[in-house]
């Protein structure tokens, strides 16, 4: 297991490594010139030449690239070209408010998407799981803005029970911003909630229809006890694994709905930042987002690994 | 002992499946009864509704699945006025059940002393710590070597024969009354299912449970049962004790189901197997008088029009048909002893195939920590210096367990496995190891037939097509004559012409199996490798595949290498046979010569442990425990010295036994003189039990 996690980490370096390569690039061929942006389109060449010259955009673009490479690592992730602020407590304090959102729609729509899939899983093709399924697509096909606009005009314009804008300081604390959360992540969980309940009923039903949970049916043992210890442990298994890759999904995804509620996530800052052409915010949060990924992705792997004795054993 | 307490009555159950068919009433009729301490054998072909009376006996059907009618009681309860919370008492407290594939039916992520402990927590009220205390003293019974630490672990981490007897020990912790097995053993090695079966065989003695023991397998209700009924398309044809059914029974489909078992005493050139014309009616297409008229070689007129039902006609002795008094007279019907043949110098037959010193070694990375730190990988001996010679038109056989390295062998010699070295050499030619280095004529001198011919036939050509691949691929013809040659092959392992067009899904098991022998003679071979050809197939379509092998043999003068794990249908289908373990041939000789002492103490393990079809019969009881070692650690000396039942000594652990010749063509690789192997070992023999 150590060899296999050591194994991963460098995979995942090598992974980030390549990804910086791209975001380098990629931000290098977007139209448009540093410098011109930063002094606006009056400045005079001369002015121009000489923040070239300052911010190192004379060199070569590898040696940029390494340059630009080790500070990051070093945590010096530059100032913002827009609001000459510097970059890393920003994209922190936006990391952190995505984070907040994330968590309480996972904690939002994981319990519920299971308890649906095994609801659904149990009565298969009854009427519980045709209303369960149908629903549940019906909003996983629907795009986050639509979800959320509808939430909008009914819970907050309608009813009044919640602000309908989400557009909060970065740094308010979790008591406070709770309140506006809770929108923005029934959106976020309505469209993930499909996915989940779908995955949890079609591994349940695997489970259910094997030999030993009917060997474990004909010890006599009292039906619920069957499905909490029997079925579930082993059914769950998948559904723990999509879990943990939609923390990935949630962080670099959250950009439409973050976008429709004006909260202050890392998304809706990668947006601002793409529309203002500020480069170094770009790249910084491109890798950070890649990053959450990559280890999202090795958390599950690991997660997995831990529920499942035959990996965990080896054998 | 015994005694005659009823613990199951059923009366009357019909059994029916609502399908988008309509109804289909898969088990009609049944009344069985099982006595306390009784083990009841209830055998028939895959389709014949065992299964499903097993599951409507204790109301466990799927879904679609309903009792229509009739009665069942355990011990004086009425197991259908029972509630789904009733009944849950009674399952797992009075009735248990044993499942077919142990490695399926324990949950992979519990250990498996949980498993048991949870049993008696549930049904005798223990705490944990009693429940625990129980599933130690279960796994005891079971003979389970240190049953601590195996109660700490997790399927994947025991061998199949550990399971079953974790199985087993699950059954049987709350003492129940009735208990059922399916087909408890049919997963396991035949030296495991020999083990597994003493052991059933005791503990059920002990216990005093009344057990329905379900199996295709007629030798293993022979070794353990007491009463047996056959079952055939749903209903019971014939019932009675063991001695009745099997040595004066009253139904021709138990005589054929007899006939079709090959022997240990005869081979191809002694005898045919009998076999059971056409197939298992589907509940809805049945005929109109008795159900199994239409595939019996004794079936006349009356049979035809009226069904006849399960009538006593001695103690206890059931049958269903009409011309029963008769059966005993048509002995002649499954005994087709053919006519003498010439003997032949063996020796005057010229090789074929003459493959020396062939070894095949595997690199396996090891899992965990210890992988960081090794980076040399491990090496598998799967095949350790075997050599073997194959005579034009004669069998090779090739015996052993799973795992002995049999078929990564056969595999090296077709070149699908590149060996890793020694000497292939057909016809005097030498081989290249890789099938990519051979020539075309030398494919098509080579040919396979695999296990499973589902995973060789493409599901979406028509399987004339499949067929008529080799021709096309490796020779130039026209398609007229491909179509022609598609038509003979089909003939000649009788397959109806019109069958070309049809599709895989479309054929039974036995008929693909037809089709992939078709397929490989399509070359016209001069070697089949036949990789385990029949062992999934029921036993009729087994025999009928057999004989089929012998005549194409017989008519095209093709050697077989036939590779498989039952050594009844080696010896049927065997001129030479090997004897294999962990990657190394022990024994070799003329498969008579093999049979009988001197034996090999593998061989002779191996022999006692077939399950022969005769409840008289007298084998040695000499059983191999624990499993085949990893060929990653051969154990030193006598690689078969940790499991030997006639180790010597010392000797065996140190030094590498070398070969003794019996005769000619028959050698032995073992320490012990032939003498004294000869003066230990006794033939398989028939003997008339005293009548008690």
């Amino acid at each position: 297991m150590i060899a296999y996690i050591l194994r991963r980490l460098g995979m995942i370096l090598l992974t980030l490594l390549a990804a910086s390569i791209i975001i380098f690039s990629v931000t290098q061929l977007l139209p448009g010139d540093v410098a011109q942006v930063i002094l606006g389109q009056f400045a005079t060449p001369e002015a121009v030449a000489n923040l070239r010259a300052e911010l190192g955009l004379d060199r070569p673009i590898v040696v940029q690239y390494f340059d630009w490479l080790i500070r990051f690592i070093q945590g010096d992730w530059g100032t913002s070209m827009v609001s000459r602020m510097e970059v890393r407590p920003m994209v922190m304090a936006r990391l952190r408010n995505s984070l907040m959102l994330a968590s309480v729609a996972i904690l939002m729509y994981v319990p519920l998407g299971i308890l649906l899939g095994v609801i659904s899983a149990i009565k298969e093709d009854g009427m519980a799981d045709q209303l369960i399924s149908g629903i549940s697509m019906a909003f996983a096909g629907l795009p986050e803005f639509v979800t959320g606009l509808l939430l909008i005009g009914l819970l907050a314009v309608s009813f009044d029970f919640l602000p309908a804008n989400s557009s909060i300081e970065p740094d308010t604390p979790f008591r406070e911003a709770f309140q506006y959360l809770i929108l923005p992540a029934i959106t976020v969980s309505l469209t993930s909630l499909g996915y989940i309940s779908r995955m949890t009923r079609s591994s349940t039903i695997d489970v259910l229809r094997s030999d030993y949970t009917r060997a474990a049916d004909m010890k006599g043992l009292p039906r619920w006890q069957v499905l909490t210890k029997h079925v579930l442990r082993n059914s769950l298994l998948p559904t723990v694994t999509v879990v943990a890759l939609g923390i990935g999904w949630l962080i670099g995804g959250l950009i439409v709905t973050e976008s429709v509620f004006g909260y202050p996530g890392i998304g809706r800052l990668l947006v601002y930042s793409i529309q203002r052409r500020d480069v170094i915010s770009i790249q910084a949060i491109s890798m950070v987002i890649v990053t959450i990924y990559s280890f999202s992705n090795l958390i599950a792997d690991i997660l997995y690994g831990i529920l499942n004795p035959r990996i965990r054993l080896g054998g | 002992m015994t005694t005659n307490t009823t613990v199951l009555d059923v009366k009357n159950l019909w059994v029916s499946y609502a399908t988008d068919d309509g109804a289909l009433n898969t088990v009609r009729n049944v009344t069985m009864k099982i006595a306390r301490g009784e083990i009841y054998g209830l055998v028939g072909e895959s389709g014949s509704g065992k299964t499903t009376l097993a599951r409507a006996l204790v109301r466990y059907l799927p879904r679609n699945g309903s009792i229509s009618s009739g009665s069942i009681s355990l011990g004086g309860v009425d197991l259908l006025a029972l509630s789904q919370r009733e009944l849950r008492k009674v399952w797992g407290a009075r009735v248990t059940m044993v499942h077919q594939d142990p490695s399926k039916a324990i949950n992979p992520s519990i250990p498996v002393g949980d498993q048991i402990a949870e049993m008696a927590r549930t049904h005798l009220g223990m705490s944990r710590a009693q429940a625990k205390n129980k599933a130690l003293e279960m796994l005891e019974k079971v003979q389970l070597p240190d049953p601590e630490s195996v109660a700490a672990r997790y399927p994947h981490q025991l061998s199949g024969g550990m399971l079953q007897r974790i199985l087993i020990a699950t059954a049987l912790t709350t003492n129940p009354q009735f208990l059922i097995m399916d087909e408890p053993t049919t997963a396991l090695d035949v030296t495991t299912e020999a083990v597994i079966l003493d052991l059933v065989r005791d503990l059920l003695r002990e216990y005093e449970t009344a057990v329905l023991y379900i199996t295709h397998n007629l030798g293993v209700v022979a070794r353990i049962c007491d009463r047996v009924g056959v079952m055939y398309a749903g209903e019971l044809m014939e019932e009675g004790n063991i001695q009745q059914v099997f040595k004066q029974n009253y139904h021709p489909y138990t005589l054929g189901l007899l006939g079709c078992v090959p022997r240990i005493d005869a081979s191809k050139h002694d005898i045919d197997l009998h076999t059971i014309p056409g197939h298992i009616p589907r509940p809805n297409a049945l005929p109109d008088g008795c159900i199994f008229a239409p595939r019996c070689a004794m079936a006349e007129d009356a049979c035809r029009k009226e069904r006849p039902s399960l009538t006593e006609i001695s103690d206890g002795h059931f049958t269903a048909c009409r011309r029963w008094s008769e059966v005993a007279d048509n002995i002649h019907i499954i005994a087709k002893d053919k006519s003498e043949e010439e003997e032949i110098d063996m020796s005057e037959i010229p090789l074929l195939l003459d493959a020396r010193n062939i070894e095949k070694q595997f690199k396996v990375r090891r899992s965990g920590l210890s992988n960081i730190f090794a980076w040399k990988p491990d090496i598998v001996r799967a095949v350790d210096n075997m050599s073997i010679r194959v005579r034009k038109g004669a069998t090779m056989g090739i015996v052993g367990e799973s795992g002995c390295g049999k078929t990564t062998f056969a595999r090296c010699i077709a070149g699908f496995e590149s060996a890793t070295s020694g000497d292939i050499f057909l016809n005097g030619e030498a081989l290249p190891y890789s099938i990519k280095d051979r020539s075309k004529s030398t494919l098509k001198k080579i040919q396979l037939v695999f296990q499973n011919p589902d995973a060789s036939l493409n599901p979406q050509h028509p399987v004339g097509q499949s067929v008529g691949r080799p021709l096309a691929l490796l020779g130039n013809v026209l398609q007229s004559e491909i179509d022609q040659r598609v038509r003979e092959l089909f003939e000649a392992v009788n397959l109806p012409a019109d069958y070309v067009h049809r599709l895989p899904h479309e054929l039974s098991g036995g008929e693909k199996q037809r089709v992939a022998i078709a397929r490989a003679f399509a070359a016209n071979p001069e070697l089949m490798i036949l990789d385990e050809p029949i062992s999934s197939l029921d036993v009729s379509v087994q025999a009928s595949l057999m004989n089929l092998l012998a005549e194409l043999q017989k008519e095209k003068g093709v050697s077989y290498l036939f590779i498989s794990h039952d050594l009844a249908a080696v010896r049927h289908l065997s001129d030479w046979i090997a004897v294999v373990y962990l990657g190394r041939i022990w024994e070799i000789g003329s498969a008579q010569d093999v049979f009988s002492p001197p034996y090999h103490p593998y061989t002779e393990a191996l022999l006692s442990a077939i399950p022969i079809p005769d409840p008289n019969i007298h084998q040695e009881r000499i059983r191999l425990q624990g499993s085949v070692p990893s060929a990653v650690n051969i154990p030193s000396g006598c690689r078969f010295h940790t499991r030997c039942p006639r180790k010597i000594g010392a000797i065996c652990e140190t030094e590498s036994p070398t070969w003794q010749n019996v005769n000619r063509f028959h050698s032995i690789c073992c320490h012990i003189p032939l003498e004294e192997l000869n003066k230990l070992q006794a033939p398989i023999t028939v003997e008339e039990r005293e009548q008690p």
